[in-house]
């Protein structure tokens, strides 16, 4: 449950991008999120509607996009998205090199007026 | 209504912390090891087991992290190896703050290496950086062969996994070769060591790599 201590970074990160931008309010909150990260977007949700009562992103909505984990084969240099628990390249049934995405987790863009 | 392009890592405040935490660990030749593993997986008992093993080789210390209590950190305490206990108090994972804090108050230039006992969980502590040079998972024969599959986080973010309780295998359906199967497909780089804490088993191959592990990160002197 470290949603609420992580809310509270997006939530400072979300009031300060909009102080700099001389907004009086903040409309919406564009998140990225990979989906070897741990974090549950609905928690995310649930904190932020509660720490952002009474500053300039209350009422803001979030937006989250997943992205999927991609790793790349080490024999074959092919890169997929490992399905369930099969990590084995599909092509020629190699082992992984390299997670090259799926770890993400940051603000994107605010939008605010 | 305008877009405002932001791009910044929710955690950037955490990892600055723990880049200043590897600056100082560094600066006093300390390998820190981000130690994680579910709860009761055998953390502290692997600690306990390696303190002894590298008993005149490398000096340990250790932070222990906890919901609560100072149970773990008697433990190490009574086996004369400096540790510091941070109790989280609900949280679910060390961060690189708390480390720091810790840290302030070790003896810094009387450890080789620091391992960080991170709060029994195998999903959130892989989001956050303390400062280590190097992650290991404790997993253990009760908890079943199947956990790289269902953490794959956890699995595909660590250097080496030990194995503990192997002293149990007569007693527990478990496929050895399952976790090994598992941790390669995911990690194929990850070191895997199966020991006993409560026989020794396995102990002296685990300590021996993190000895070599230690005096690889050091940086080069003179006086070595």
């Amino acid at each position: 449950m470290h949603e609420l201590s992580v809310t509270e970074q997006l939530l400072a990160i979300t009031l300060e991008h909009a102080r700099k931008a001389n907004a009086e309010r903040v409309l919406a909150v564009h998140l990225v999120i990979g989906d070897l990260s741990s974090f549950v977007g609905e928690s995310i949700q649930f904190y932020f509607n509660i720490l952002s009562e009474g500053t300039k992103a209350e009422k803001a909505s979030l937006s989250m996009t997943r992205i999927p984990a991609r790793v790349r084969c080490k024999l074959c240099q092919h890169e997929f998205t490992p399905e369930g628990s099969n990590w084995l390249c599909p092509r020629c049934g190699g082992l992984i090199e390299e997670v090259i995405s799926g770890r993400e987790f940051y603000v994107e863009s605010i939008e605010v007026e | 209504m305008r877009k405002v392009e932001v791009i910044t890592q929710i955690l950037n405040a955490n990892d600055l912390t723990a880049r200043e935490n590897q600056v100082l660990l560094k600066s006093h030749r300390i390998l820190a090891v981000n130690l994680m593993a579910s709860p009761g997986a055998g953390k502290t008992s692997v600690i306990l087991q390696t303190a002894k093993a590298l008993s005149g080789r490398a000096r340990l210390g250790v932070i222990e992290g906890d919901v609560a209590s100072r149970i773990d950190a008697d433990k190490v305490a009574s086996a004369d190896i400096p540790v510091i206990q941070i109790n989280t108090g609900g949280e679910c994972h060390l961060d690189a703050l708390t480390v720091q804090k810790a840290l302030n108050a070790l003896p810094l230039d009387e450890m080789d290496i620091l391992v960080i006992e991170n709060v029994g969980n195998l999903i959130c502590p892989v989001e956050f950086q303390l400062g280590e040079a190097i992650r290991v998972v404790v997993a253990s024969l009760p908890e079943g062969d199947d956990k790289p599959y269902k953490y794959p986080g956890i699995f595909t973010a660590v250097n080496a996994v030990v194995l503990n309780k192997i002293d149990l295998a007569p007693y527990v359906d478990f496929k050895r070769d399952a976790l090994r199967e598992g941790v390669e497909r995911l990690n194929p780089g990850a070191a895997i060591f199966e020991v006993s804490c409560r026989t020794g088993e396995g102990i002296g191959a685990w300590a021996a790599w993190l000895e070599s592990q230690w005096k690889s990160n050091r940086p080069q002197t003179t006086d070595d």
